[in-house]
């Protein structure tokens, strides 16, 4: 077989400076990797590559390009832990004892390729019988041969192709839920049904057909028919209404499915009167109606990103499995539950240390930018805590775990008071704001109506009739659709340009905001992307040779970083003597008579000592400084635009970085003010600097990323989690915005205010049908035929007039922007 | 007019079985991922080492 080679310098010239890697399509910036006549990034693509060619599954790159992954890195035994019976018991949905089936997330699913991919997965492995796909929710479905193919095999034969299963502690913890949409659509549908029949049944009596005597039975017949089939619908489709205002009733607070429960009620008990009365056919098509579109908006409304996770918490960042040292020297993988005070515990290169532990090994490099923001990594030695969250990098050190995963210095903040309530209740939506008005003023109505038929004119069942068509012609319907299909189409529009919500109230919380907070490490700043900066010495082609040949060696993140930046530079083909990485210090190496030394001030012997604003690396020829790479995160190149938008709509903005002071001259600019700027906050007190905002009556919005903003986004009015990809794993937030889209955020708080405005006007559409109705209901004359008809009506005219009106608003404010910023830039 | 009844009584039982079939369908699964059975029935089908 070929032995892939590096290009030699004639041959990359003309393999043109851009190259698209065969495998992930990436440009490839470092190496290039020739391999059966394709161009590979790295090693990694060139493995799935040969695995998919001997499998003959090379179709893969022809359905959808270029579009694979590079496999994660790994370590033999790194899913040794799903073999113990206990873990397999838990991750297997069934098994017979020979087949099992295992249902796993592999967030990377995302695109058609990957479809084709893993449901020929039998080709790579004959043990696997079948697998499907859910794309939505990105998930696999495996059925495979228990005796042949082992779990762990099962994860890294997923591995190898670049779709590593994501296993957390929570969703071993608990058993999936059962699919909510089930019930919903249960639900709509016989709603549906229960409405389309009652409503063909009612057609003679909308016609006035049928009054001869000889009709009388068949009348009589079609109206129990109604009655029949109105029972499922209000004991089983109607019963979330129900139960959710009984709910507020118990809790002394008003919600806006009181109101509506209570003219749904009597809607019902004026129909049943009229049946055994024999006075009337009863509003059984209306009631059926009404909880039918209700049911449609909730459904549309509550649409879910499946894929997408909202609500997680600090255990689906940590691993589910690490290894422990046992006494005799063993090592076995163990699930981080049942991890015990004084634990030894050995944690490779990129692991994360999953709870608070005293270092072992003489010396361990940990990165700290997810729990603190802090993007530097810290030097730790022997006998230090290293506390539970931060990510160890380097070679495989040892620990001794000081306090359990759940008593762990990070998870107290899950303890916080913000963690305990739900924001969904805290805060009225603008839908039943109003209702609080409308309902009282419609309740007040009724009962004048009541009152003056039945005092006034002494006509008891008139009376009693225009009480209760009151409440159903004015019933708070029109309202509720108008929400339910405003923000139904927005949560749709915002997703299709990356902007992915939890749920309807968080897009109405969107509409107050007036407060903007966000993070630096990650959310201003790109996740592996930076500046690098030579300052020094000119260097000489031949010794940037010479810097990217030895920085190409290493893995550490800085030296990759050097290589990119150097990709234009050749690398040689020499070898190397007395090539040594010192971990945490750095490089040396003899180049000829030469010997060069790469790496920390202290280590190269230069006297420097700048503030900390960027990470340095020294290169020394001979023990004499050349100069040194400063390399600097970098900062979103939309975010000035971005702020300043939002200045301009009139919102605060701060700036909460749990990092020191840098970039202070840059970050003023453009939040122009250097007060808003506070670094050094730990997660508390960035929960507690939200909590001071909201208390002299800001709406909070809290844009973060890492886990030490989980308590600001949670206390936030609205959190919102940035992420560079809507499918990893964001902290528990009310929305995931795309880094890419982050200068698009102060449009987005203009849609929901425009969302508020359209809710208002269908609104007014929908009183204006309760204005026509009520003239007939106050007078006791609302026959079922005229609400019959009112009610579709209006449900059709304000269903069609929000989700056009809000389309329209998105257009307008998000394309325009676009052209905006298209017109800037030509 | 007794024509009517058996009518109505079949068209009730005709929607009824639709009714079951939507119900049927959902208990199924068929709209639990109303993607990927798209894409898949355009996808070519790779066939088994076996066959």
């Amino acid at each position: 077989m070929e032995r892939p080679e590096q290009l030699t310098k004639y041959e990359k010239d003309a393999a043109a400076s851009i190259r698209a890697c065969h495998h992930c399509g990436e440009q490839c910036r470092e190496d290039i990797l020739l391999y059966d006549g394709h161009a590979f990034c790295c090693e990694g693509c060139r493995t799935v590559f040969d695995i998919l060619q001997e499998s003959n599954l090379c179709r893969y790159y022809e359905l959808d390009g270029p579009k694979g992954l590079t496999p994660a890195e790994t370590f033999p035994g790194k899913f040794d832990y799903l073999d113990l019976p206990e873990v397999a018991s838990r991750v297997i949905e069934f098994t017979d004892g020979k087949l099992a089936r295992v249902n796993w997330l592999l967030p990377k699913i995302h695109c058609i390729s990957c479809i084709w991919l893993l449901e020929n997965l039998n080709r790579l492995h004959p043990a696997v019988r079948s697998s499907e796909v859910n794309f939505p929710e990105k998930k696999v479905s495996i059925v495979f041969e228990m005796h042949q193919l082992t779990l762990s095999n099962l994860a890294s034969l997923l591995t190898s192709i670049g779709y590593e299963p994501y296993l957390s502690l929570d969703d071993l913890d608990t058993k999936q839920k059962d699919p909510w949409q089930r019930t919903r659509l249960y639900k709509t549908g016989i709603a549906g049904f229960a409405f389309g029949n009652i409503m063909m049944l009612s057609f003679p009596e909308y016609f006035h057909l049928g009054t001869g005597g000889g009709d009388q039975q068949l009348r009589k017949l079609f109206t129990l028919l109604n009655f029949g089939l109105s029972i499922p619908v209000l004991l089983y489709c109607a019963s979330d209404f129900f139960r959710s205002a009984c709910s507020a009733w118990r809790g002394r607070y008003f919600n806006i499915d009181a109101p509506l429960a209570l003219a749904l009620s009597s809607v019902y008990a004026v129909s049943i009167y009229q049946l055994v009365t024999q006075s009337g056919p009863g509003y059984f098509d209306s009631f059926a109606g009404s909880v039918f579109f209700l049911l449609l908006g909730r459904y549309f409304q509550d649409k879910t990103y499946a894929g997408i996770a909202f609500d997680r918490d600090y255990k689906s960042y940590f691993p589910v499995a690490v290894t422990v040292v046992r006494e005799d020297g063993t090592e076995r993988r163990t699930p981080v539950s049942a991890l015990q005070e004084n634990d030894e515990i050995l944690l490779r290169n990129r692991e994360l240390v999953p709870a608070d532990a005293t270092l072992l090994s003489p010396a361990a490099s940990i990165d700290y930018s997810f729990v603190s923001g802090e993007s530097e990594k810290v030097e730790r030695t022997a006998g230090d805590v290293i506390y539970a969250g931060g990510r160890h990098t380097g070679t495989a050190v040892r620990m001794k775990v000081l306090r359990k995963v759940s008593q762990s210095y990070l998870t107290q903040l899950w303890n916080n008071e913000a963690f305990a309530g739900n924001k969904e209740e805290q805060s009225a939506t603008l839908a039943a704001r109003i209702n609080r008005y409308f309902s009282v003023a419609v309740f007040l109505l009724a009962v004048t109506a009541f009152g003056i038929w039945f005092f006034v004119f002494q006509k008891t069942e008139t009376a009693f009739l225009a009480f209760a068509t009151t409440l159903v012609v004015a019933c708070p319907c029109g309202l509720f659709l108008s929400a339910t299909f405003t923000y139904g189409n927005l949560l749709a529009i915002l997703g299709k340009n990356r902007f992915y919500f939890k749920n309807a109230h968080a897009v109405d919380r969107l509409s107050h905001i007036d407060t903007v907070v966000f993070d630096k490490t990650g959310t201003i700043t790109q996740t592996g992307e930076a500046s690098v900066n030579f300052n020094g010495v000119v260097l000489t082609p031949e010794k940037r040779t010479i810097i990217r040949t030895i920085m190409a060696q290493s893995s550490h993140p800085l030296s990759r970083l050097i290589v990119q930046h150097l990709s234009a530079d050749p690398v040689s083909r020499r070898a190397l003597v007395s090539f040594e990485e010192v971990e945490g210090k750095g490089i040396q190496a003899q180049w000829g008579s030469t010997k060069v030394k790469i790496g920390s001030a202290d280590w190269t012997g230069a006297n420097f000592t700048g503030e900390g604003a960027s990470s340095q690396v020294f290169v020394a020829f001979d023990d004499v400084i050349a100069g040194f790479y400063e390399i600097k995160s970098s900062y979103r190149p939309e975010l000035e635009s971005a702020v300043a938008a939002l200045h301009q709509a009139g919102i605060r903005t701060f700036l909460l970085s749990g990092d020191k002071p840098v970039d202070v001259p840059f970050l003023s600019r453009i939040f122009r003010s250097k007060t808003v700027l506070h670094f050094g906050q730990t997660p508390a007190q960035k929960l507690d600097f939200i909590k001071a905002l909201q208390s002299e009556g800001s709406n909070v919005m809290m844009v973060g990323d890492g886990l030490n903003d989980a308590g600001a986004l949670r206390q936030s009015n609205v959190g919102i989690a940035v992420s560079e990809d809507a499918n990893n794993f964001s902290p528990a937030c009310d929305a995931i915005l795309e880094g890419t889209e982050l200068t698009r955020l102060p449009a987005y708080v203009r849609l929901a205010r425009n969302g508020q405005r359209i809710i208002r006007a269908s609104f007014c559409i929908s009183l204006l049908y309760n204005a026509a109705g009520l003239s007939f209901a106050l007078a006791g004359q609302l026959s079922p035929v005229i609400a019959a008809i009112l009610m579709p009506v209006s449900s059709v005219t304000i269903v069609a007039f929000t989700t056009a009106a809000s389309s329209l608003a998105a257009r307008r404010l998000i394309t325009d922007q676009g052209h905006k910023k298209a017109g800037r830039r030509s | 007019m007794d024509a009517l009844y058996l009518l109505i009584g079949a068209s009730l039982l005709v929607a009824g079985g639709f009714l079951g079939a939507f119900i049927w369908t959902v208990r199924r699964g068929h709209y639990d991922d109303d993607f990927t059975p798209s894409v898949r029935i355009l996808l070519d089908d790779a066939g088994t080492p076996e066959s």
